[in-house]
């Protein structure tokens, strides 16, 4: 069974849950043998900015321990063998910087979503 | 049309908070009353729906009292779907992830749910014919 979740909403609580909580999700689904692809559209596809940094963020002397680091968990996913593609449209309209991306994200463009949706068995968007 | 008989739903989104929570629970009771086997698998917010502490309130805006209000609660609609199940023949499998649980303190449920994880939610859609992801924004 082949699974594509496309993540839509990004940052969601991720300062809470110091990560994605649909990455996670899916990371573990991975983990538990699903055959998952990931697609990243709006403003999930900041995602695969590198070095991105959510560190210091405190509530009197609570600080956060681990913030997410969300492009470090996009790299696992791909060293996990999980596909992570990205809308090229979304990238582009939000001025990402080809060389700031991950290594191994994707690109799909929104015209190739329909034919890309074909290849699996169960597609989610969260 | 043949009509599967097995049903997952993924929600996510906590009680009181969207127009999601009755489109799922609308789904759910649609396919308990064709006696179909169901699992929910409730994640994040979504695992306080079952809460047993929930309580309903008056409206002092209306002027009610807790009585005339009735307000429901997600809890006993969802008790509710349970009692529907029994007396369909259905079968409804409503599965908390466990960690969500954990972090917002929903542990004490009605009866009927039990705490899982994602591998449960990956054993319902592989044994499902129909498979629907709600999300939360």
């Amino acid at each position: 069974m082949k699974i594509l979740s496309i993540v839509d909403t990004a940052y969601r609580a991720t300062l809470e849950e110091q990560d994605d909580t649909i990455l996670w999700l899916n990371h573990a689904l991975r983990n538990n043998g699903a055959e998952v692809s990931i697609l990243l559209s709006g403003n999930a596809v900041n995602y695969a900015v590198r070095g991105q940094d959510a560190a210091g963020l405190a509530f009197g002397d609570r600080r956060v321990a681990h913030p997410p680091r969300l492009d470090e968990d996009l790299a696992r996913l791909i060293a996990a063998k999980v596909a992570v593609f990205a809308v090229e449209e979304d990238i582009r309209e939000r001025a990402l910087p080809a060389d700031s991306l991950v290594a191994g994200i994707e690109k799909l463009s929104r015209a190739g979503i329909p034919e890309a949706i074909e290849r699996f068995d169960q597609v989610w968007r969260w | 049309m043949t009509i599967g008989k097995n049903l997952t739903v993924a929600i996510m989104d906590p009680p009181y908070e969207s127009a999601t929570t009755a489109t799922a629970l609308r789904i759910i009771d649609a396919a308990l009353r064709q006696a179909q086997v169901v699992t929910v698998f409730a994640y994040e917010g979504a695992v306080s729906m079952t809460m047993k502490a929930q309580q309903p309130h008056a409206n002092p805006v209306k002027g009610t009292t807790v009585e005339q209000e009735e307000h429901p609660t997600t809890k006993d609609w969802i008790a509710g779907l349970f009692a529907l199940a029994r007396q369909t023949g259905a079968k409804l499998d409503w599965i908390n992830c466990g960690l969500c649980v954990d972090e917002r303190g929903a542990g004490e449920t009605i009866d009927g749910p039990r705490r899982g994880s994602p591998k449960d939610f990956f054993e319902a859609v592989k044994l499902s014919d129909g498979v629907i992801v709600i999300p939360t924004h």
